[in-house]
């Protein structure tokens, strides 16, 4: 029989996200709540001046939150319900069933999209060439974390691994690096550490864009270097080194 | 289609051996039931045969297929029912069944017209819209089969497929089974020996990891010394004889086994003094009760880490 690769890609977005949303709509608000909160803090403790930051924060939180959401679905579904073993002895590739994933992640991300890109359209100020810069950035940092979020997936043998993992991720890659405030806010000999996140480069990419922060020709081009570095060789990882058959 | 393994071994975490240089070369039509005691390696072997584990050490082929080597041409032909797969909560039984059929390629209106049909197979053609997660266990099970059957698959894995079926519902899927190996060959496993001999064109028993014996239920029973049993319907019924084996079964049953000729050496005897039995040919449970009954501990040494 000839097989369709978009019928293989479909079935991953059906089953993780558009059956779920339709059997249950009241996750249609899940994944707005964490970056709304700490947009609300943000904004309100700096008085108003920081929401252009934060807006754009919220975003790459999303991102980095599909990469987190995508570990916990694959473990769950790998490790509770066995439907992994079943995919990976069928005619779907990790890669298609990857991909699948990917992209019900931001599905069930699209009410938080929608709200959070009205809020960056009316308040943050950038020019055409910019938001597509900005667009570009959230691409990769959604590749970082969907790569991230699939390997670690691959080794996790039971739920509470993967909660721990998710746990552990998303404070140190989206609520304590200068994400949602500009990294000039940290203290100098720390401000180093900020630069052991990714996710500190994306944010400086997008600052960059709203005239938040003023890294320069160099410091723009070394934040762009970083930041795809660091996506090609977790992509990498997950296509060749996940765990996608058991040892 | 053919299943081969070459010495085939799988220790996990270095300790814990599985499945111990497993040789067999086979040439199925039909059903091929597995059956051993729990932690024999069944599912071990199973899932590496379905390409979902690596093995430690030797080859596995389906169809002269490398299961390491050439995985992604065996998936293509392969379908497996695990033995702890549960369908998703949030998804009905054809949503269930329709994604797995578009996991293997189908569209999305081939895969939802399958998968009413495995679904009325079934006998579960009343829940098509219901969550799954207010089926029973039962109906649960037979969903997950119902995913696998719909497919085109030629080589079917079920691991435990009928484990909490009630009798009848197991009996359906026997028929159906039954009906179905007419075009593919299927791999089973199964705790029910009455199942894994009706069903069973060729049978394999598997202890700790090794191979005991493989083939029909004739050459399994031809192997043991005991291939008929008398049943005798009394309690008290004695015989000395150091070639059969009585074994009081309950007040009202014993049961004796022998060879042909000292089992059916005892019937006059049983005539005379007027009494009710019956002469059988020793099933499955006892055939495997031979096998395996005289062993000191059953099994493999399930070592928990507390
Ligand atoms: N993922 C695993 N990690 C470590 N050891 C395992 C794992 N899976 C199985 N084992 C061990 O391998 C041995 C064989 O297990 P397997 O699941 O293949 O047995 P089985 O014949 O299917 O048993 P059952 O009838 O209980 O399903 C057991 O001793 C078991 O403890
Ligand atoms: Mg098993």
């Amino acid at each position: 029989m000839k097989r369709r690769i978009g019928s293989q890609i479909m079935a991953s977005i059906l089953v993780n996200s558009i059956y779920a949303m339709i059997n249950y709509p009241v996750i249609l608000i899940n994944t707005l709540l964490a970056p709304l909160a700490i947009l609300a803090v943000v904004t309100f403790a700096s008085r108003g001046t920081l929401l252009p930051v934060a807006a754009v924060g919220a975003l790459i939180m999303n991102m980095v939150s599909s990469g987190t959401s995508l570990q916990q679905d694959l473990s769950h579904l790998k490790n509770d319900m066995r439907l992994q073993d079943m995919i990976v002895s069928s005619p779907t590739s990790s890669l298609v069933y990857v991909v699948g994933m990917a992209i019900s992640e931001i599905v069930y991300s699209i009410p938080t999209l929608a709200f959070l890109i009205i809020l960056n359209v009316l308040f943050v100020k950038t020019t055409a060439l910019g938001a597509f810069i900005i667009f570009l950035d959230m691409a990769t940092i959604f590749t970082f974390s969907i790569s991230l979020g699939f390997f670690l997936s691959t080794f996790t043998s039971d739920i509470i691994q993967s909660w721990g993992f998710s746990g552990i991720l998303s404070p140190l890659l989206t609520t304590i690096p200068p994400v949602y405030y500009p990294i000039s806010y940290i203290p100098l000999p720390y401000r180093y550490l900020a630069y052991l996140s990714p996710t500190t480069y994306a944010s400086e990419i997008a600052q960059s864009q709203t005239g938040f922060y003023s890294p320069g020709a160099i410091g723009f081009a070394v934040s762009w270097i970083v930041l795809l570095s660091v996506t090609i060789v977790l992509t990498y990882l997950a296509l060749k080194r996940s765990r996608w058959r058991e040892n | 289609m053919k299943i081969r393994t070459e010495s085939l071994s799988k220790t996990y975490d270095k300790k814990n051996q599985a499945l111990r240089e497993l040789s067999l070369d086979l040439n199925l039509n039909g059903i091929f039931s597995i059956i051993g005691r729990n932690g024999a390696g069944k599912t071990t072997l199973i899932r590496i045969l379905s390409t979902e584990l690596m093995p430690t050490s030797g080859k596995g082929f389906i169809n002269d297929l490398d299961v390491v080597e050439k995985a992604e041409v065996v998936r293509q032909e392969i379908a497996i029912v695990p033995q702890e797969a549960r369908p998703l909560p949030w998804l009905t039984p054809l949503q269930t069944v329709s994604s797995y059929l578009m996991w293997r390629g189908y569209s999305y209106r081939e895969a939802k017209e399958k998968g009413k049909e495995a679904l009325r197979e079934l006998g579960l053609e009343g829940k098509e819209g219901e969550k799954s997660r207010k089926l029973s266990g039962g109906q649960k099970r037979k969903l997950m089969v119902a995913t696998v059957i719909s497919s085109e698959a030629p080589v079917v894995f079920l691991d435990e497929p009928t484990t909490g079926l009630d009798y009848l519902s197991r009996k359906e899927l026997w028929q159906l089974l039954s009906k179905m190996k007419k075009d593919r060959s299927i791999i089973l496993t199964t705790h029910y020996l009455e199942e894994a001999e009706i069903l069973g064109d060729q049978i394999m028993i598997l202890d700790q990891g090794k191979l005991v014996d493989i083939g029909g239920i004739d050459h399994l029973r031809s192997k043991v010394k005991l291939p008929y049993v008398l049943k005798v319907h009394s309690g008290n019924f004695k015989i000395e004889d150091d070639e059969v084996q009585v074994q009081p079964v309950s007040e009202k049953e014993t049961f004796v086994y022998g060879s042909a000729s000292k089992i059916y050496g005892l019937v006059p005897y049983l005539l005379t003094n007027k009494m009710k039995f019956t002469v059988e040919e020793a099933s499955l449970s006892d055939i495997f009760e031979q096998y395996l009954g005289n062993e000191e501990e059953g099994g493999n040494d399930e070592k928990e880490d507390w």
